[in-house]
């Protein structure tokens, strides 16, 4: 901060709308969508995806884990619940020295806030088949495997599924602080819009950023109509 | 986990001793920032959602909101606050409001909404004005779900006031965001604290829900009731 005179901020080569940094420039935005935000929105899906995928499997199996030994319960639930408590920037920057500034720091942050939300709502899900269905199961001569893959987990579908929305559109929200750690992610053009307060530019990536998670929230609604047909029967009941 | 990382953690705790002045100024500021918007937050959204819920009407709302409060970016919200309306305590304060109203009106909603309609008819039944059954009847058995909002939203709140520095709003994200000045050690060091404080607001507010939770409705085994906007139980 060594210049003299007032601090002109300087927006670029643009339109009067840019120049006078006014609230939403749309011929900004439609310049800069090849090249700032389309990129930023493909990375912050692709965030998005690996740490929910991962999320999920890790949460699934622990889940899996847990309801055949209870007792496994208890640890697993305290642990996941205060990894949610820790602030998110401060997980990500509570592993930069561990795994630096990589994909991987931000992936292991998004996977544990991904866990608590998972695992809650995948281990519910498995104890939503009713002991009878359970006995008939049994009954039936089905295998433990069996009434695992063809009674258990068919049932815990809407609780997981409604643990993945609330998963999908938190962490797309979360992923946006990523750009503090690695220049990806719609976060990123905002970091760099906050240096000199560029209304567009941040209006515009969070705007984005709303709309994908919404986005995402309407496909999975959609998808869980398709796999789960007797939810909606019983909902409007 | 290796060494090294182990002897940033150490050399972090050191720099939270050494700098103990400067880690009290800024979680004074962090705590004031905090405080301020769930004060502002609790007014606005808890008495609302409470009413909507008594009167069973709004759920259409409730849902949305808890929906589009999920969907907000801290980030987006802090950063396009702080540039359309200017840099300043109170525009950081309203920034986080806007991210602490909708667990907060959700669950108070989805808390007195659900209260089972016979015991509320029974209250009624037993001569109950409309003010005595939501203070006696209803209010006691939201607590549970109430709570949970208002932790998620107190946890969160903490939370993100870290990213209100970005914006040049103070608190103890200004080390956190400034590694230049503070070093690795600050900001590892600042980054504890900033969990420390919101774990231990969680901790006093579910102190604070244990002490205002009536006996009959704690023997009860669903005190701890997951919040609704997030599916989290706090402990």
């Amino acid at each position: 901060m060594t210049s003299a005179g007032p601090v002109i901020p300087n927006f670029g080569e643009g339109s009067d709308c840019v120049t006078e940094n006014r609230l939403f420039c749309t011929d900004w935005a439609r310049d800069n969508w090849g090249g700032v935000l389309q990129p930023a929105l493909v990375q912050h899906v692709e965030l998005t995806a690996i740490a929910v995928g991962v999320g999920a499997l890790i949460a699934l199996g622990v889940a899996l884990l847990t309801h055949r030994y209870p007792l496994l319960e208890r640890p697993f639930g305290a642990f996941s619940a205060i990894v949610y408590t820790i602030p998110s920037l401060a997980l990500f920057q509570l592993l930069v020295p561990v795994t630096g500034l990589t994909v991987t720091t931000v992936e292991v942050a998004l996977v544990g806030y991904t866990l608590l939300i998972l695992y809650r709502n995948a281990l519910e899900g498995l104890r939503a088949a009713p002991p009878d269905v359970l006995e008939a199961a049994r009954g039936m001569g089905l295998t433990p495997r069996q009434t695992l893959l063809r009674i258990q987990l068919p049932l815990a579908l809407p609780a997981v599924i409604a643990g993945l929305r609330v998963a999908v559109v938190s962490t797309i929200a979360l992923a946006t602080v990523a750009a503090l750690v690695i220049p990806q992610g719609l976060g990123y053009p905002i970091f760099l819009a906050l240096r000199e307060y560029f209304k567009t530019e941040i209006i515009a990536a969070g705007g984005l950023a709303v709309a994908l998670a919404l986005a995402a929230d309407g496909l999975l609604v959609v998808v869980q109509r398709a796999l789960v047909p007797w939810a909606r029967t019983r909902r409007t009941a | 986990m290796n060494v090294a990382a182990l002897g940033v953690f150490a050399d972090a705790l050191r720099f939270v001793v050494d700098e103990r002045s400067l880690i009290l100024d800024k979680t004074a500021e962090h705590l004031e920032l905090s405080g301020a918007a769930m004060a502002v937050a609790l007014l606005a959204a808890l008495p609302l959602g409470v009413f909507l819920g008594h009167l069973h009407r709004g759920s259409f709302l409730a849902v949305n909101v808890a929906n589009i409060g999920r969907a907000l970016p801290s980030l987006a919200v802090i950063a396009a606050g702080i540039s359309v309306l200017g840099i300043g305590f109170a525009n950081v304060v309203l920034a986080l409001v806007i991210l602490a109203v909708p667990p907060i009106l959700t669950n108070a909603y989805v808390a007195v909404d659900g209260v089972e309609a016979d015991v509320v008819e029974a209250a009624r039944g037993m001569g109950m004005t409309r003010l005595q059954i939501l203070r006696r009847v209803e209010l006691p058995l939201a607590l549970p779900l109430l709570f949970a909002g208002i932790r998620t939203a107190t946890v969160f709140v903490v939370a993100t006031a870290t990213i209100a520095a970005v914006a040049g709003g103070g608190g103890l994200g200004d080390i956190i965001v400034n590694q230049s000045v503070y070093g690795l050690d600050g900001v590892v060091g600042a980054a504890v604290c900033v969990s420390v404080l919101a774990l231990g607001a969680d901790a006093l507010l579910g102190l604070l829900q244990r002490s205002l939770t009536p006996d009959a409705v704690r023997a009860e085994a669903g005190v701890l009731e997951p919040d609704v906007v997030t599916g989290v139980t706090r402990l």
